[in-house]
């Protein structure tokens, strides 16, 4: 899960990381009335979606008058801002966060993310910030510097401190950042992060160290004891589709294909939509019903893919384990004339336990219905009826 | 032969009276493994299935001499079992549950570099179909009659595209010496790599068929030391060509977040280091067939 700017730094400000005063705003008089409590003279208004590379697409304004704000905020909201990270959709704005604007001397990278290859937290700081890590990556590879933590022990203080005078900070400075760092990694341990980035952390002419942007993603499998990141959670950010999805407990990723899939289990949907790509088709998105596949299951799940104005076709593959195919084939049957989608042609795999009963199922069902055998039978037969229609 | 896990190795089952636990406990005594013992804190003394339930690993283990262990535990307690059963002496520790937090994995590898190499735990999962010896013994929740015996081992990240392979392979008359599911995580128990070591020394495995999917850097890591150290063919696939970046598919380890992470670049190193690579997941079947008659 992935929570917005603002949020993230009021999770790293109550873990003792120093950030700019700023206020979250939901319309543009509220932005204006969040500048003069504020105070100070310059600003700067951003919108806040879950997506990076906002500065370069208009969504980051520096504003030196009321007015400005208002105008920037007014601009901002209610849009929907086009990032590189965004898709070609964008992600709507509908807040914006009001922050005051100091002049900084340097800027910093520091992130922490869970590496999957050393199954340890992994500590990555950079003389160079305001840049993607990647192009830092890129550009001054031997400048990267990286700490690993031990688990058993956590982050530890000349860990931090190490990384501080690496970064070339004066004394004064240092124990600011041994402090933000400290207090990043808390607050990336404490609640379940799996990456944290402060992309630019600055250094004030007055030696402060602040997190100027943040951003942070949650394991969504923690999120049960990680109440306070729930509530953080979003909505508009993600498609309504995959939000509906996650209400009953599916996993749905919308694509821009026309064959729609319901597929049991990760890999086999992955795999399906291989296949179908192999046999000259487009998969129009990936759903995994889960172990279960049960029929009000499969039910919700052919309502999903039916939402999608471009699914022409629908490919059902199962592979029964512990549940049986004949059960599966009476979910099919059911969804198909509770939502009445005979109009779409439907090619229906199912494998494993009970298959010979859950054909006669289908068979008998009297609806039209495709029926395959093998992976590669119903991918050929679904890129086919796909082609019929056009 | 086989690995991991046969007719005789005795098989501990955590969370033996929950719906789950105690369904695939009886599919797995019905399949012939040799279930010993059952473990649910506060059911101590009784009886379930004709096995005797223990509170504590600790004891299970001193009374049966359990060797291996399922976990079928919900995802909040889930490492706390493993450790728990590692802490016991249980040398396998396979983990089904769907859903433990990563920094609960991580303190639990953690927590398996306390114990020498030679007594450290072998896991397998979590969020994984199991294991299986085929003809021998089920350490999971697969459909067992999928699997025939034979000379092929398989090793996937995935349990319902394991079950396709397994199929496949019947269809052809070809059989599994044994099949590991590692599980969808970002941290897994054991690795590619770990169960490549074992298949290597078993007699009865002539060829290994290898399952990844997008994300994380085990197919890689598993092609490069195949070409150095293994001495049987090796077929290979990786699941997800047509994923996007950055979205999560199903699996919480199924996401390209890094270079290197997506299908198709995983396909080209396993190609560079001289597996065979199934061309599309209808083909494990006749890719492995291809290969053993030619070996």
């Amino acid at each position: 899960m992935d929570v917005h700017e603002y949020q993230a730094k009021e999770i790293l400000a109550s873990h003792g990381v120093a950030v700019p005063p700023g206020t979250v705003a939901f319309s543009p008089d509220q932005a204006v009335y969040a500048a003069t409590e504020l105070g100070g003279s310059h600003w700067v208004v951003k919108a806040q979606i879950h997506a990076g590379a906002r500065g370069k697409a208009g969504g980051v304004r520096l504003c030196r008058t009321y007015h400005e704000v208002q105008q920037a905020a007014r601009d901002l909201l209610g849009k929907r801002l086009v990032t590189s990270q965004t898709g070609p959709e964008g992600k709507p704005v509908q807040r914006v966060y009001i922050e005051l604007a100091d002049p900084f001397d340097r800027e910093l990278y520091l992130g922490f993310v869970l590496d999957r290859k050393l199954e340890r937290v992994r500590v990555i700081a950079s003389k160079h910030g305001g840049m993607d890590i990647e192009e830092i990556a890129k550009n001054t590879p031997d400048e990267l510097l990286q700490v690993i933590v031990e688990p058993a022990v956590g982050l530890l203080q000349f860990q931090a401190r190490e990384l501080a005078f690496q970064l070339g900070l004066n004394i004064k400075q240092v124990s600011r950042a041994v402090q933000t760092i400290m207090g990043a990694y808390r607050a990336f341990r404490d609640n379940d992060a799996t990456m944290l980035e402060i992309n630019p952390l600055v250094i004030t002419k007055d030696d402060k160290v602040l997190a100027l942007d943040a951003k942070m993603s949650f394991d969504d499998n923690a999120l049960f004891r990680r109440r306070n990141i729930v509530d953080m959670n979003d909505p508009s950010q993600s498609d309504p589709r995959e939000a509906q999805a996650a209400e009953h407990s599916l996993n749905y990723i919308g694509l821009d294909g026309e064959i729609g899939c319901i597929v049991n289990g990760a890999g086999l949907a992955m795999a399906t939509m291989d296949m179908i790509k192999h046999a000259g088709g487009n998969p129009a998105n990936f759903l995994d019903v889960g172990g279960g596949a049960s029929p009000d299951r499969v039910a919700t799940a052919f309502r999903l893919v039916l939402s999608d104005r471009r699914v022409k076709v629908v490919l059902v593959n199962i592979f029964a384990g512990i549940n049986r195919c004949d059960w599966v084939a009476q979910g099919v049957v059911d969804a198909v004339r509770a939502e009445k989608i005979e109009d779409v042609p439907l090619v229906v795999r199912l494998a494993g336990t009970n298959v010979e009963a859950g054909r006669k199922i289908i068979e008998e069902s009297g609806i039209a219905i495709i029926t395959a055998d093998t992976l590669a039978d119903a991918a050929n037969k679904a890129v086919a009826a796909f082609k019929a229609i056009k | 032969m086989s690995i991991l896990i046969d007719e005789k190795t005795p098989i501990l089952v955590q969370g033996i009276t929950g719906d789950k636990g105690s369904f695939h406990a009886r599919e797995m005594i019905d399949y012939g493994s040799n279930i010993v013992a059952g473990v649910t804190p506060g059911k101590g003394g009784h009886i379930h299935h004709g096995v005797p339930v223990f509170n504590t690993v600790k004891e299970a283990v001193k009374e049966t001499g359990a060797q291996a262990s399922i976990t079928f535990v919900a995802p909040a307690f889930c490492a706390d079992a493993i450790m728990e059963a590692a802490d016991a002496g249980i040398r396998l520790i396979c983990s089904i549950t769907d859903g433990i937090p990563a920094q609960d994995m991580m303190r639990v590898k953690r927590y398996f570099l306390r114990f020498p190499k030679d007594r450290r735990p072998m896991m397998v999962g979590p969020n994984c179909a199991g294991i299986i010896s085929p003809g021998k013994a089920m350490l999971g929740i697969m459909p067992g009659h999928i699997y025939s015996r034979g000379p092929v081992g398989l090793i996937s990240r995935s349990g319902t595209l394991g079950y396709e392979a397994a199929s496949q392979l019947k269809e052809l008359g070809l059989g599994i010496s044994t099949s590991v599911g590692i599980g969808g995580d970002p941290i897994n128990g054991s690795s590619f790599l770990d169960h490549l070591v074992l298949f290597d020394k078993d007699a009865e495995t002539e060829a290994v068929l290898l399952i990844g999917e997008i994300g994380g850097p085990q197919e890689a890591e598993a092609a490069a030391w195949i070409k150095e150290n293994f001495s049987k063919p090796v077929i290979g696939f990786v699941a997800g060509l047509t994923a996007p970046k950055g979205r999560r598919m199903g699996h919480a380890g199924a996401i390209i977040s890094a270079s290197g992470d997506s299908a198709a670049e995983k396909t080209e190193i396993m190609k560079s280091f001289g597996l065979t690579v199934a061309p599309s997941p209808a083909e494990f079947g006749a890719t492995v067939a291809k290969v053993l008659k030619g070996s």
